[in-house]
This record gives structure tokens, sequence and C-alpha cells, in this order.
């Protein structure tokens, strides 16, 4: 038992050893290991396409992640003990934005917004003089709309579970509305919060397929390693995509900290 | 109070309401108004209202046949190999160790599954495991950009997704029924039949469900493994959109796919009543 979970383990882990072992080699070809070096780290810092690349990813992760936190945690506390039509409404929305494949919304909203633009932008042209496209505000858009769900999930789950008698008692004691939530809820969910950032924040800065198609002229980092990939891989793009991994994987075992049970700084 | 209650509430669900309505909602009814229109021959989308983009689906046929196919199989593949782990992560790993080897399982699938799938070319390409097979004699094998390393991309890609649920299965679980089958005299592998493994049905379920949805809108595991000779219905809406833009047709398609999507769930929904599971089961973060 103990040995196929080590072999699970194996499985899952060894192809992201493979590459990063590989972006430590000395030699031009990305197939074989040949000595050591920390070269293709220093080439991808100073090719200024990836850097570019770094810079739109970092700017999408960090306002998508931002506006989604703000609008699912407001969501989140209004649809927490709520019920009726709005509600259920609410519910199905967060379902069908977790559950429909990412190639089917990045296809549907570049249409959508493609016919917008187009009948819209003569008018907007002769007004202001600017042309509406895709770009950073449609992919900020897009991978806020997702990742808004998963704070949705996140922050009401912890809501939830928590003791309402708590926020009852509060109120009881003579506590403005404002002060019971900063000084009993908000400590409660912050954690769940903090964790549905840095969540929202991973997903922006690795996802793909929904950027592939809203992203306009823009080229996040993983567009770049795509169409890196499709034409040859380097040890450059290793490189590239074990620090990407590193940086993932820390923001991530930092929020499945925070959503440990118990982890809240409400207690005690 | 209630009044004010309700405007607090109408006026914290404003923004998320007002993002999904332009985000969401929006997009998916111009796909399904398009899908009645017609292709526009400078391409894009020309208005109308004709079933004929419906009645042209056969032409892409080899992409659902092969993600009905590989959807199903990655599924099975995904799930006997989840489940033995989530068999192990519950019921017998001590305490201590629980959280991080859980932490281990997860993390990967929230990292971006385009390097993970990537990392897969050099494993069965010509310097990987075939050239590892030929060493051993068993002759030339192709397997990269065959079905077979779309099988293992998705199946690397989605395992964590099928270990999760099936874990809090099995963790819900009541231990005192396998005592009490055990001191009863009941065999390990009567009990496990009879016991562990009707319990850990809604976790199997859910599991299986979300690892087949994520898979039908597969896009990136086949064009990076495949080598667009196995392509799904993912690659064939890329190639509809950006490559010959017949708008019109492409929605047709993307439409189909949600409907076979949505005859998943609704199936889905059927069978985990009977099991009296809640889809808050998932547990995925």
């Amino acid at each position: 038992m103990r040995l196929y979970a080590v072999a699970v383990y194996g499985f899952l882990y060894l192809p992201i050893s493979i590459i990063a072992l590989f972006s430590f080699s000395a030699g031009r070809n990305a197939s074989s290991m040949q000595g050591f070096s920390t070269e293709w780290y220093a080439r991808a810092l100073n090719n200024p396409f990836v850097m570019e690349a770094l810079w739109t990813s970092l700017k999408v992760a960090f306002f998508s992640a931002i506006l989604a936190t703000l609008a699912g945690t407001m969501a989140a506390l209004a649809l927490t003990g709520m019920k009726g039509r709005l509600r259920a409404i609410f519910d199905v929305l967060v379902q069908i934005a977790v559950m429909i494949p990412g190639i089917v919304i990045g296809i549907a909203t570049l249409i959508a917004l493609v016919t917008l633009f187009d009948l819209v932008n003569p008018w907007i042209e002769s007004l202001t003089g600017w042309r509406l496209s895709l770009g950073l505000g449609s992919l900020i858009g897009l991978h806020g709309m997702f990742t808004m769900s998963l704070v949705v999930l996140l922050v009401r789950g912890r809501l939830e579970s928590f003791d309402r008698a708590q926020i009852e008692a509060s109120n009881d004691l003579g506590a403005s509305p404002l002060g019971t939530f900063m000084q009993v809820t908000f400590p409660q969910i912050a954690p769940a919060i903090l964790a549905g950032f840095l969540l929202a924040f991973t997903f922006s800065f690795d996802d793909f397929i929904m950027a592939f198609f809203v992203a306009g002229s823009e080229t996040t980092l993983p567009i770049y390693i795509f169409s890196s990939i499709r034409r040859g891989v380097t040890p450059e793009i290793n490189a590239i995509g074990t620090m990407v991994m590193v940086a993932s994987l820390t923001l991530l075992i930092v929020a499945q900290i925070l959503l440990r049970p118990g982890h809240s700084r409400g207690k005690g | 109070m209630a009044m004010a209650q309700t405007r607090a509430r109408t006026l914290l669900l404003t923004p998320a309401g007002l993002w999904y309505a332009a985000l969401l909602l929006f997009p998916l009814a111009v796909v399904l108004i398009f899908s009645f229109g017609e292709r526009n021959p400078i391409g894009g989308y020309a208005p109308g209202f004709t079933l004929e983009q419906y009645a042209n689906l056969p032409a892409r046929f080899a992409a659902f046949r092969n993600t009905l196919t590989l959807a199903p199989l990655g599924t099975i593949a995904a799930l006997l190999i989840a489940y033995p782990l989530a068999y192990y992560l519950a019921l017998r790993v001590s305490v201590r160790w629980k959280t991080m080897l859980l932490i281990l399982v997860i993390v990967p699938f929230w990292t971006s599954i385009l390097i993970r799938s990537y990392a897969w070319i050099y494993l069965l390409g010509g310097n990987g495991i075939p050239a590892f097979l030929e060493a051993i004699g068993l002759g030339d094998i192709q397997l990269i950009n065959t079905p077979f390393a779309v099988l293992v991309g998705i199946v690397y890609g989605y395992l964590p997704l099928m270990v999760f649920p099936i874990y809090v299965a099995l963790e819900k679980l009541d231990k005192s029924l396998l005592e009490a089958a055990s001191d009863l005299g009941t065999p390990p592998w009567r009990s496990f039949l009879q016991i562990t493994l009707p319990l850990s049905m809604p976790g199997v379920l859910t599991g299986s469900m979300l690892v087949f949805i994520l898979l039908t809108g597969e896009f990136l595991i086949p064009a990076i493994l495949g080598g667009g000779k196995v392509f799904f219905v993912g690659n064939a809406l890329v190639d509809l959109f950006l490559q010959s833009r017949n708008w019109a047709f492409g929605s047709a398609v993307a439409v189909a796919l949600i409907v076979i999507m949505l005859i998943v769930v609704a199936l889905y929904t059927r069978v985990v009543k009977r099991f009296g599971a809640t889809r808050d089961d998932v547990g995925l973060m």
C-alpha cells in the first residue's frame, strides 16, 4: 500500500522534476543533461519578451485577484443565511462559472466582445477618439469572473461553518453592525479571504486557455510559453517553467495552510 | 431592520451580479444566438435563423468521437489510480503525515497544466520511455502524438481532482462499522465490498463527474501531446474560431459541447440522489 502511494507521488512529481533538472543543463540541447549551469535562468531573466510577458501576467493576476476577492467576499457575505429566488439564481451562476470549460467561456467572451466593440466603436471613436479592444481589461475581467466564483465558495464555506451565535451575542451586547463585522466576522473569515486571493492570483497567473482568446495583442507568460513550445522546447523555457512552478507552489502551500480547518485568528 | 438588511444584501451582490451578467451570461447568450446564424463569407458571423449549423455537426464527428472515447477512458483510469491512494490517505496514514501528503496531492492541480503537460514531451518523446523500451528489446514504439500520450497526459493532469472527493468520502466513513464487521469475522475483502466501497460512492461519483466534465472541454493536452493527430472538441473549437473563422458553426459546436456536459451533470445529480450525497463534498480547495 505504501509502495503504491510512493509510486503515485512519483508519477505526480517526476515530470515536474525533470523540467527543473534540465533547466540547469549547460548545453544547448534541451533533451539531455550536459553539465550544470544557471546560464538559462540568466538568459530568461534578460530576455525582454519574457520579462514583458511576466509583467503582463503579474498585472493581470494582481488586479483580477483583488477585484475577484472584493466582489466575491461581498457576495459571500450577502449569500450566507439568505434564502429565496435571488440566492438560487446566484448558486446557479457560481456553479455555471466554475463548471463551464475555460475554452468555451474564452471563445464566448471573445466573440461577444468583438461583436460588441464593432458595434459601439464607431460611436465611441467619434466622441473620444479612442477605440475599445481586447487586452488587459478583458483579461482581468474574464479571470476575475472565474476566480470570484472560487472566492465565493471559499468564503461562504468559512462563514457557514462558524457559530452564528457569536454574531447574535455581539448584536445583543449593543455592537453596531459594522463593529460586529470588524470584530467578530472578519477575523474569522480573514484566512479564507487571503487564501481565496492567493488561489485567484495563482489561477490567473497560470491560466493559458482563457487568456489565449481574450488577450488581444497582449502576451501573458503562459501564452509565451505555449507559443515557444510549438517551436520546440529549449532549456530557457525549462528555466521559465521551473520559476513559474516554484512561484505558484509557494503561493499554493501558503493558501493550503491558511485553509486548514481550525486556522482562524478569531479563536482564543 | 428587515428592509435595511435586504438593501444591504442587494448592494453587496451588485458587483458580482454585474460581473456575471457581462462576462458569463452575455457571452453565453451570444454563442447561443450565433449558433442559429450563418457564416459570413469574409469570416465571422452573419445574422440569420437556421438549423444548418447543427445539421452540419457530423462534419466534426472525429473530434466528438475522440473526446467521448478518451474522456471516459481517462476518467476510469484516473479513478482506478486515485482510489487506492485516497484509501491509503484516509484510512492508513497517521494524522501527523496526512496534512502534508494531502497538500502534496492537491498542489499540482493548481499549478500550470501547460508546464505539467509539456513535461511529458520528455518522458514520452524519442529519448524518454521509448528509448528505454528499445534498450530492453521491446522494439521501436512511438508514444508521443498518440492517443496513449493524450491519455497519460489527462490522467496525470486530473488525478488530484479525483483523489480529493474520494478521500473526503472515505474520511467521513464511520470506522466502527469496519471494526464491527471484523469482530463478526467478516473477511476484509467482504467488508470492503459491502461497507467501504458503497459508502465511498458519493466521492467516486463526484470525482468522476468533475474529471469527465473538465476532460470534455480539454484543449491543451491534446494540442501538446497529441501533435495535431489526436484532437478533441476543444481543438476543433480553436480551429473554427481562430483559423477558419466560422463563428456560426463554431458556436453550434460549443453549444453541443455544453449540452453534453449538462446531460452528464443531470445524470450525476440523479445517481447521487440515490446515494444521498451533497455537492459540497467536492472539497477541492
